[in-house]
C-alpha cells in the first residue's frame, strides 16, 4: 500500500517491481486528482514550455497493466496500525501488510493576518500551476513572497505569462541557502534585466483584500499590488497523518536507514521524510532513497541508505547556475574563484585537503555535473588545481573538450554514438518517450555509449539537458552490475577478507541475486580471484569472453585473428620466413601489421587455430595475448644501437619488459613501450607504462591512453638502471591488478584515484614497491605458460571442434 | 513428429556453455545451463548475425559475443528492449545423451519470455 501518488513513492514502486514484480497485490492512494507526474518539470509547464501531458510519468494505462489498484483524488486521513488498514477522506478503506508513506511536504504559508484570502498560493502541485496560469489571464500584478529556487522559478513563469511580478525576500540576497553573495548579485540583475523586481529585506506584515488578494503590505510601510500571491518561503513535510497514528515524527517522519518508521511494517521515502537529521526537497536524494526502499520491501534486505550530497540547479531558461555541497567554506578550506562580471561568469570551488567540499557557478555551469562528481568521489584535485576552474575541457583530453555546449549547438541528425550509429534526434526523443532518467537506461533502449563508451560524456549531457540536470548522474557507490548491490571496491574486499575462493563462494557470501551472474560480473569476479589468489584459484574459462576463452580474437564473421608475441617488435628473416610459410600453409585471407609492432592474421576458422599454433610454436612463437585483458605489446624504437639520437638500449630494454610482464592478466588491456630518447618514436606517453630513456637514465611515465580519449601519460619518477625500470614496472602493474576495477584502463583509475596515491604506493614508498613487485612476480610463476602450445597439444578441445556434423 | 538425432552426451558441452552442431542448412547452437538444461537455437544473433555459441551462459540467456545482445536460450527472442527471434530447434535429454532435431520450431512464440 502506498499513501501519496508522487515521484518519491512510484519511484520506489517502479523499482520494487523491477526487483519482485509479483511480491505484492499494491494499492496507491493519491490526494491529486491526476496521474503520476515529474512536480520537477512544473516550472516549464508555468512558463508555456511544456504541457502538462508531456510531463505525466506513469498514466492510468501504467497502473492498470501493473495490476495496481489506484485512487485518484483520496486524501488518506488515518491510518489504523492495529487493524493494519487506512481509510480516505471519501471513507474508502482499504487493509496493508506494508505501507509506504510518501506524502510529500506543503508551501509554508506565512502566519500573517489574510493568508487565507483567495489568490494566495503555494507553488507545488499541478493545481498551483492552473491557478497561476488563470490569474495571469485575468490579472497584472503578481508578488512572490520568497526568492529562493522555488520563487523565482515562479516569479519567472508568471512574468512569462505577462504579470508584472515583485519579489519580495527576507534575507538581504537571494538564493542565500544555495548561493554566495557575488554569484547572488548577478543572478539579481540579470533577473532584473529581464524585468522582475526585488524587495530585499522585506519583511511581509500583512496580505490586504476583502474578497480576494489585492495587495501585500511590509513591516517598513511599503505596499504593493497584487491580483495573485504565491508564498515561496519554504516546504514543510506532510507529516499530520503519521503523527495522528503515533509515528514518531520530529520535522519529518524520522526514518532509519532502511527508510523504517519506527513502526516496521511502515516504511516512508520522499520528502516527508527525516532521515539522519536531514530532510530533502531535491529529486536525486529521492530516488536513491527509493532504491533503497524498494530493496527491502522485496526482502533482498542488503542496501543501505546513508543520506545523499545534494547540487541544486535553477530552471529559469537563459539562466545557468549551479551549487553543490559546502560553497561557504570555513577557516580550514581555501577557495578558488574565477569572476569575470563583464561576461557575467562566476565559478567558486571550496577545497580542503585538496578534495572538492562544494561548488558555485554562475553563467558557465558547463562544468557544474564535473565538480559534483569529483566531489562525491573525493577526489584529489591536487593535479589539476590551475586548471580546474577552466573545467573539464582544459584537462587535456583532446576531442572531446566542451561537451555540454557541443551537444547543444548539434543538430539532431549529428551522430553521438559512432560505434552504434546513434543520433542526437533518436536520444532526445526516447530520453522523452520511454521518459529515462538514467544512462544504463538510455543504453538499454537505444544503444548509444554501449559499445567504446567515448561518447558517455555525450549522452550524459543530453541526458542532462533533456531532463533539466536535475538528475543525479550517477550514484555514488555503483553496483557492479545488477546481479548485486555491491561495488567493485567492496566485492575485491569481501574477497580477501572472507577468503572467497570461487566465483559460487562469491555469489553465496554476497547474496548474488542471481543463480549464475551475467556477462558483465562473472568476467570481473573471475579475474579478481585470479588476482588475489595466484595459483590457487582455477581460472573458470565458461566465464571468459569468448576472445580469452579461445585465446583469439573474435571477428564479425565468426573466425578468428592470430597474432604471435613479437618480442619488444624486433624480428629477423628467419621469423618472418616462417610466418609467411604458416600464413600460405593456411591460405590466410588478410595479413596485417599492427599498431603495437606485430603481425595479425586474419580470417582463421576456429577449429584451425589449434593446429596453427601447433606450427607457431613449432616456430618458436608464443601467443601475443592480442584478445585479452592482458599484457599487449612493449613497443619499441631501435635505440642507441642505431639510432644517432639514442641514449639507451631502448630495444633490449623493451624484450626484457616484455619477457618479465607477458601472460600476466589485467583488468583492462595494458601497453608498455620504450623510447630510446625524448623525440620518443615508440610513443611511450600515450602507453598504459612508457618509458624515455634520457641520458641520466629512465623516466617512467604511466596511465596514457591512445585510443578512445587520447590522454598523454603522467610522469612517475625517473630512475637510473633497467633494473629499476622492471622493478617499478612490476609494482605499478601490480597495484593497478589489485586496485582497479575490472575494465578500467590505468588512464581513468589513475585519475580517480589520484596521481599523488600512485606515486606513493610507486614511487615513494620503497618497502611497499618491491612487496608489489614480489607478488606480481610471483603471479607470473603461474601465468606464464603458453596457451596456444598446450591447446596446440589437446587441452581445451571441445573448444574449438564441433559437437557433430550432421550431413 | 521430430527426427531426433543424437548429437553427443551432457558432459560434452560445457556447464555455461555452448557446442555447434554442423548441418547442411547451417550450424545449431546447444547449449548447455548451469542447471544442466539444454536448449538449441540457430547460431545466429538476429542483430549481426554473430555466432551465440561463443556467447557467455548466464541463467537462461547468452550474451552474443559480437555486441552483447541478450538472447533468451527458451524462445529465442532478443532481451528487452532489444527486439529479434533466433530460430529454435527441438532438443532433448534421454539418459544423459542429447537429441536434437534439426527442424526449426515454431517461429511464432506467444506471450513474453520470462
Amino acid at each position: 500500500m502506498l499513501v501519496g501518488n508522487g515521484m518519491a513513492g512510484m519511484r520506489t514502486l517502479e523499482e520494487l517491481l523491477k526487483l519482485a514484480p509479483d511480491k505484492y497485490a499494491i494499492t496507491v492512494f493519491g490526494a491529486e486528482p491526476h496521474p503520476n507526474y515529474n512536480r520537477i518539470l512544473l516550472s516549464p509547464v508555468l512558463t508555456g514550455e511544456k504541457q502538462f501531458s508531456e510531463i505525466v510519468l506513469n498514466d492510468d494505462a501504467w497502473y492498470a497493466e501493473h495490476g495496481i489498484t489506484l485512487h485518484k483524488g483520496k486524501a488518506v486521513i488515518e491510518i489504523n496500525r492495529r487493524s493494519r488498514s487506512v481509510r480516505a477522506a471519501d471513507g474508502t478503506t482499504a487493509a496493508y501488510d506494508r505501507l509506504l508513506l510518501a506524502t510529500g511536504s506543503s508551501p509554508f504559508l506565512l502566519p500573517v493576518p489574510g493568508n487565507n484570502l483567495p489568490g494566495v498560493i503555494g507553488f507545488r502541485d499541478f493545481a498551483d500551476v492552473e491557478t497561476m496560469l488563470l490569474a495571469a489571464r485575468e490579472y497584472r500584478h503578481a508578488v512572490v513572497i520568497g526568492g529562493g529556487l522555488l520563487g523565482l522559478e515562479a516569479a519567472n513563469g508568471l512574468m512569462k505569462q505577462g504579470m508584472k511580478v515583485t519579489v519580495v525576500h527576507l534575507p538581504d540576497a537571494l538564493m542565500e541557502r544555495q548561493l554566495d553573495a557575488p554569484a547572488a548579485k548577478m543572478l539579481k540583475k540579470s533577473l532584473e534585466d529581464r524585468g522582475l523586481e526585488f524587495v530585499l529585506k522585506g519583511v511581509t506584515k500583512e496580505i490586504i483584500g476583502k474578497n480576494r488578494v489585492h495587495g501585500v503590505a511590509l513591516e517598513d510601510g511599503r505596499e504593493f499590488t497584487a491580483d495573485l500571491v504565491v508564498m515561496a518561503v519554504g516546504i514543510r513535510p506532510n507529516i499530520e497523518l503519521a503523527k495522528k497514528a503515533g509515528l514518531y515524527c520530529e520535522r519529518g517522519v524520522v526514518v532509519s536507514d532502511t527508510l523504517q518508521t519506527y513502526d516496521p511494517s511502515i516504511y516512508a521515502v520522499g520528502e516527508c521524510v527525516q532521515h539522519r537529521k536531514q530532510t530533502y526537497g531535491l529529486v536525486a536524494p529521492l530516488f536513491e532513497q527509493a532504491k533503497v526502499c524498494a530493496n527491502h520491501l522485496a526482502h533482498f534486505g542488503i542496501s543501505r541508505y546513508e543520506g545523499s550530497m545534494t547540487s541544486t540547479k535553477l530552471k529559469v531558461t537563459g539562466i545557468d547556475l549551479f551549487s553543490a555541497g559546502n560553497f561557504t567554506g570555513n577557516d580550514q578550506t581555501e577557495e578558488i574563484v574565477l569572476q569575470d562580471a563583464g561576461a557575467g561568469v562566476y565559478k567558486k570551488v571550496v577545497l580542503k585537503d585538496n578534495r572538492i567540499q562544494g561548488a558555485v557557478m554562475y553563467g558557465d555551469t558547463m562544468d557544474g555535473a564535473w565538480y559534483f562528481q569529483l566531489m562525491r568521489d573525493g577526489t584529489d584535485v591536487s593535479g589539476m588545481r590551475n586548471k580546474l576552474l577552466f573545467g573539464q575541457a582544459h584537462l587535456g583530453d583532446s576531442g572531446h573538450g566542451d561537451i555540454k555546449s557541443r551537444v547543444s549547438s548539434m543538430s539532431d541528425s549529428t551522430e553521438i554514438c559512432g560505434c552504434n550509429g546513434v543520433c542526437k534526434g533518436v536520444i532526445v526523443k526516447t530520453i522523452t518517450d520511454k521518459k529515462l532518467f538514467t544512462l544504463d537506461e538510455v543504453r538499454a533502449h537505444t544503444k548509444a555509449s554501449s559499445s567504446c563508451g567515448s561518447c558517455t560524456g555525450l549522452v550524459e549531457a543530453l541526458l542532462a539537458s533533456t531532463l533539466g540536470g536535475d538528475y543525479s548522474t550517477t550514484p555514488k557507490k555503483k553496483p557492479m552490475c545488477p546481479c548485486t548491490e555491491h561495488s567493485h571496491d567492496d566485492v575485491r574486499l569481501a574477497i580477501r577478507s572472507q577468503s572467497l575462493k570461487t566465483i559460487p563462494a562469491v555469489f553465496r557470501a554476497l547474496e548474488w541475486k542471481t543463480p549464475d551472474g551475467c556477462n558483465k560480473c562473472r568476467p570481473a569476479l573471475n579475474f579478481y580471484l585470479l588476482v588475489a589468489w595466484p595459483g590457487e584459484y582455477a581460472d573458470d574459462n565458461q566465464s571468459r569472453f569468448i576472445n580469452e576463452r579461445a585465446h583469439a580474437n573474435i571477428q564479425k564473421d565468426g573466425t578468428y585473428s592470430v597474432i604471435p608475441r613479437i618480442w619488444g617488435g624486433e624480428t629477423t628473416p628467419a621469423q618472418l620466413r616462417s610466418l609467411a610459410e604458416i600464413a600460405e600453409k593456411y591460405q590466410v585471407p588478410t595479413v596485417h601489421i599492427t599498431g603495437g609492432q606485430r603481425i595479425d592474421f586474419l580470417g582463421i576458422p576456429k577449429e584451425t587455430l589449434p593446429a596453427m599454433w601447433g606450427d607457431l610454436s613449432q616456430a618458436g612463437f608464443v601467443s601475443g595475448h592480442a584478445y585479452g585483458k592482458a599484457i599487449r605489446t612493449v613497443k619499441t624504437c631501435v635505440g642507441k644501437t642505431w639510432c644517432r639520437f639514442g641514449t639507451q638500449d631502448s630495444t633490449a630494454l623493451g624484450i626484457e619488459l616484455e619477457k618479465m610482464t607477458w601472460g600476466s592478466w589485467t583488468p583492462h588491456k595494458f601497453k608498455l613501450a620504450v623510447s630510446g630518447c625524448p623525440r620518443n618514436c615508440a610513443e611511450a606517453t600515450i602507453k598504459d607504462f612508457g618509458v624515455v630513456c634520457v641520458d641520466s637514465g629512465y623516466e617512467l611515465h604511466v596511465g596514457g591512453n591512445g585510443g578512445v580519449k587520447v590522454r598523454a601519460t603522467d610522469f612517475l619518477c625517473a630512475v637510473k638502471t633497467p633494473e629499476e625500470v622492471k622493478e617499478y614496472c612490476a609494482a605499478f602493474l601490480q597495484v593497478y591488478r589489485e586496485e582497479a576495477h575490472y575494465l578500467e584502463r590505468t588512464a581513468p583509475w589513475v585519475e580517480r584515484v589520484g596521481l599523488t596515491y600512485v606515486k606513493q604506493r610507486v614511487a615513494e614508498d620503497a618497502a611497499g614497491r618491491k612487496k608489489l613487485a614480489e607478488r606480481f612476480w610471483y603471479s607470473q610463476t603461474f601465468a606464464q605458460v603458453d596457451p596456444w602450445a598446450a591447446r596446440a597439444k589437446g587441452a581445451d578441445r571441445h573448444e574449438f571442434i564441433p559437437l557433430k556434423q550432421i550431413a | 513428429m521430430n527426427d531426433w538425432i543424437e548429437v553427443g552426451t551432457l558432459e560434452d558441452i560445457p556447464r555455461q556453455g555452448a557446442r555447434v552442431v554442423r548441418t547442411a542448412e547451417g550450424d545449431i547452437a546447444v547449449f548447455r545451463t548451469l542447471d544442466d538444461e539444454v536448449f538449441a537455437l540457430r547460431d545466429k544473433c538476429p542483430h549481426k548475425g554473430g555466432p551465440l555459441s561463443q556467447g557467455i551462459v548466464h541463467g537462461r540467456r547468452v550474451a552474443c559475443p559480437l555486441h552483447d545482445w541478450k538472447i533468451h536460450l527458451d524462445t529465442g527472442l532478443a532481451v528487452a528492449p532489444d527486439e529479434g527471434c533466433a530460430a529454435r530447434f527441438p532438443v532433448k535429454l534421454l539418459d544423459g545423451r542429447v537429441y536434437l532435431s534439426p527442424k526449426i520450431e515454431s517461429r511464432t512464440v506467444a506471450g513474453t519470455a520470462g
